[in-house]
């Protein structure tokens, strides 16, 4: 399985790189909306999952995620907003917007698993 | 430093007779960091002098702090999942079409910091058989600091992380400050009241559903058994009872059958067990 992370944070896209690889993805890395848009493009098909930091220069997390879920060809994508953004209409924004799901930073490696166990994502999981 | 042995064996016997907890050896270190707040607080130096001065006075009140202190309070909302979803699909379907005064009665018999029952809530409410139903639900705990938590019913950012999707949240939560309040239509419908399991029951009345879940592992043989021999007698004869996924009847109390439902499991009253105290 593959994920791609969209995050400005090279730190940021550190950590949430290991603890997908250690959940046994194969991570690709954005800086921006845009960047992950083109990168989308090159690629022969989907990734299963993204995550998206909201606050972002160039093209921030929603408007992505707008973009994406515009596109049938990317359908199959997993949304999953990871930001700092922390109030309700904001949350009820990104899900509208097409989002799957909602993590708020700071979170730890459990809580992500647990969020990815929810959207099924993990060899283990069997969703909701 | 790690606590003594006399300390750590006054500790054992107290958690046990009040909690019917085991704390095997090995767990004084477990012991020694639980306590080491308390200890503070109470203005002495190390853990062995504070236990040492509690075995001297007994104070009612500091021997509670102490079992409370090493109850592991761990939960998460719909944990494990699995037994949430056959809640919805599975066991309220069935309640639903046996019960004519459309009325639930469940009970949380370890309900932690209220995950649990209200997560049990949020369940019912997603459930279209049980539109319009009455669901009575009484959640108790051993933990007075546990149940004043679970009924303010805040969660910090981090406990909201665990489990729950966010669709939920936003759904069902408010925002408090930096936490997240459930909201008030989902916290009025929960009974939150004391109860030690190890003790007999206070008069309840029968249940539809029982969760007793990630509590027994705790307790030793007997005690398991005798708990489970109780849950049964306030028990309505069809009802379904759910146990932590570590947890099981068989070899405990065999009145007991495990029933598949979902991709989960319930148990219930073999029919021959079912006496009918009507
Ligand atoms: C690990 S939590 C389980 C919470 C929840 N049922 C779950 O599965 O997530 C165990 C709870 O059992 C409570 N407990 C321990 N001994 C008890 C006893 N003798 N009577 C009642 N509650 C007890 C503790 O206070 C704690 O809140």
């Amino acid at each position: 399985m593959r994920a791609l992370i969209v995050d400005d944070s090279r730190a940021m896209r550190r950590i949430v790189g290991r603890i997908l690889g250690d959940a046994g993805f194969e991570v690709l890395e954005a800086g921006d909306g845009q960047q992950a848009l083109d990168l989308l493009e090159g690629l022969d098909g989907p990734p299963e999952l993204a995550c998206v930091d909201w606050n972002m220069p160039v093209m921030d997390g929603l408007t992505f995620i707008t973009e994406v879920r515009n596109r049938p060809q990317w359908r199959a994508i997993t949304l999953m907003m990871v930001t700092t953004e922390s109030e309700s209409d904001r949350i009820v924004r990104a899900l509208a917007a097409g989002a799957h799901e909602y993590l708020i930073k700071p979170f730890t490696g459990e809580a992500m698993l647990e969020k990815l166990d929810l959207l099924g994502l993990l060899p283990t999981s069997t969703g909701v | 430093m790690t606590i003594s042995p006399q300390a750590f064996t006054f500790v054992r016997e107290l958690v046990r007779a009040e909690s019917a907890i085991v704390l095997d050896t090995g767990k004084e270190y477990l012991v020694e960091s639980r306590l080491v707040p308390l200890a503070r607080a109470a203005g002495h130096p190390d853990v062995d002098a504070y236990v040492a001065d509690l075995s001297k006075r007994r104070t009612p009140a500091a021997m509670k702090q102490v079992v409370e202190a090493l109850t592991t309070n761990e939960t998460s909302w719909f944990r494990d999942a699995d037994p949430f979803t056959a809640l919805r699909q599975n066991v309220f379907p069935a309640l639903a079409k046996t019960r004519s005064n459309r009325t639930l009665r469940i009970w949380a018999g370890a309900c932690s910091s209220g995950q649990e029952p209200y997560s049990i809530i949020m369940t019912a409410l997603d459930t279209p058989e049980l539109a319009g139903w009455k669901i009575e639900l009484v959640a108790t705990d051993l933990s007075e600091e546990m149940l004043t938590r679970s009924r303010k019913g805040e969660y910090s950012q981090l406990e909201v992380n665990r489990g729950l999707p966010a669709t939920t949240l936003v759904r069902h939560f408010e925002r408090a400050g930096l936490n997240w309040r459930i909201n008030q239509s989902i916290r009025e419908r929960v009974e939150f009241r004391s109860l030690n399991l190890t003790r007999p029951f206070p008069p309840m009345g029968r249940f539809d559903i029982v969760f007793l879940r990630n509590v027994l592992i705790y307790f030793d043989l007997p005690t398991k058994r005798d708990v489970l021999k109780r849950v049964r007698q306030v028990m309505a004869p069809d009802g379904h009872l759910f146990l932590g996924a570590a947890e099981m009847t068989m070899g405990v109390d065999d009145a007991w059958e495990r029933v598949p439902a979902g991709r989960s499991s319930v148990y219930r009253i073999r029919e021959e067990q079912r006496t009918c105290v009507l």
